[in-house]
């Protein structure tokens, strides 16, 4: 069913136009990864201040307060050029391995951001100004840095498919985990 | 003008390094993803300080004092994007001599580099800097400068 619907997707005039435009793709491309620093950097920072790193006389509220807005932008510009990317040809990204290794990771980095923000951060002013936060905190810096930079590395690798279906023979585990439906091994 | 530096550029494109990176199937991808995290760990550190300098993000501190905590993540970005890039370089050398992204881009980071470490290192070093036409002049070009470094590189690949 999600097959046919971005089969669908895929044959909408605006879509087709945008993956054969010489440059509206490219600036989107562009725009998807010039804004990368913005995002991950920012949200970087704050990871290493939650890790006690560094900015230690930096209260943790003063980054979730002052900095988290210009993340937030970040992360706005991302998914909007990040799913007209996938809008302009969505059936190979579907197929694609990296491509779906990369939104499992979306989807815990954006657990771990919610339960920070929904439980952890609610204790933040018993330990604002502590060098090292608790090790909730901690440890959800650390996850957020883990898979914000495997979110990096493999939205990189997407233009890079070595597990293309067209690819053949590959390992039965690389097929299953790209989907991919090989002829007479049905 | 560029035209004498092409056999420099062939003698690059032969090297040890430059074969080994074109010949392999993953190496390229793979060290250009580390370029793109020492990116995110340069963005940030440059950002920082350059949004307290423009009076934004975590004005509550002083300038030194983000200046001071950043430089470190600083330097580690700087350092691991040109031990990323130079191998990238060395791979397609030739294809760089003839891309006009590519010299733009090494112009405006010899630039940036400059900028950061003499004018707004040296600046966010005085204690008393605060937000003023001063420090907001001095963000803005440096958010001007590295987007520009950034974007020529990224058009390096579409050009």
């Amino acid at each position: 069913m999600i097959l046919t619907f971005l089969e669908w997707m895929q044959g909408t005039g605006w879509s087709i136009r945008l993956l054969e435009s010489l440059y509206v793709w490219p600036l989107v491309e562009s725009t998807h990864v010039l804004t990368i620093p913005l995002f991950v950097g920012t949200a970087l920072m704050m990871d290493l201040r939650l890790m006690g790193l560094t900015f230690k006389s930096v209260p943790v509220s003063a980054f979730t307060g002052r900095m988290l807005p210009w993340t937030r932008a970040g992360g706005a510009i991302l998914v909007v050029t990040g799913l007209l990317l996938f809008y302009s040809s969505p059936v190979p990204y579907y197929y694609n391995v990296f491509f779906r290794v990369k939104v499992v990771l979306l989807i815990l980095a954006a657990l771990n951001v919610w339960i920070f923000h929904s439980r952890i951060h609610n204790t933040v002013a018993e330990w604002d100004s502590d060098f090292v936060p608790p090790r909730a905190a901690r440890i959800s810096g650390i996850v957020s840095l883990i898979s914000w930079a495997l979110i990096v590395v493999t939205g990189r690798v997407i233009a890079y498919n070595w597990f293309d279906c067209d690819i053949q023979p590959q390992p039965d585990w690389v097929n299953w985990a790209a989907g991919c439906v090989i002829e007479g091994q049905q | 003008m560029i035209e004498p530096w092409l056999p420099f550029f062939e003698w690059c494109e032969a090297t040890t390094i430059g074969n080994a990176v074109r010949m392999s199937l993953w190496a390229f991808p793979v060290i250009e993803a580390v370029h793109l995290l020492g990116l995110c760990v340069l963005g940030g550190a440059v950002l920082l300080v350059d949004l307290r300098m423009l009076g934004l993000g975590l004005k509550q501190q002083r300038i030194a004092e983000v200046a001071r905590d950043s430089r470190r993540y600083l330097v580690v970005g700087v350092l691991v994007m040109i031990a990323t890039g130079v191998p990238l370089f060395l791979s397609e050398a030739i294809k760089c001599f003839y891309n006009q992204s590519f010299w733009v881009k090494m112009a405006t980071l010899f630039v940036a580099l400059l900028f950061t470490f003499f004018v707004r290192e040296r600046a966010a070093h005085d204690d008393t800097l605060d937000t003023s036409t001063r420090s907001r002049l001095i963000g803005a070009a440096s958010i001007a400068i590295w987007f520009t470094v950034a974007a020529a590189g990224r058009w390096i690949g579409f050009s």
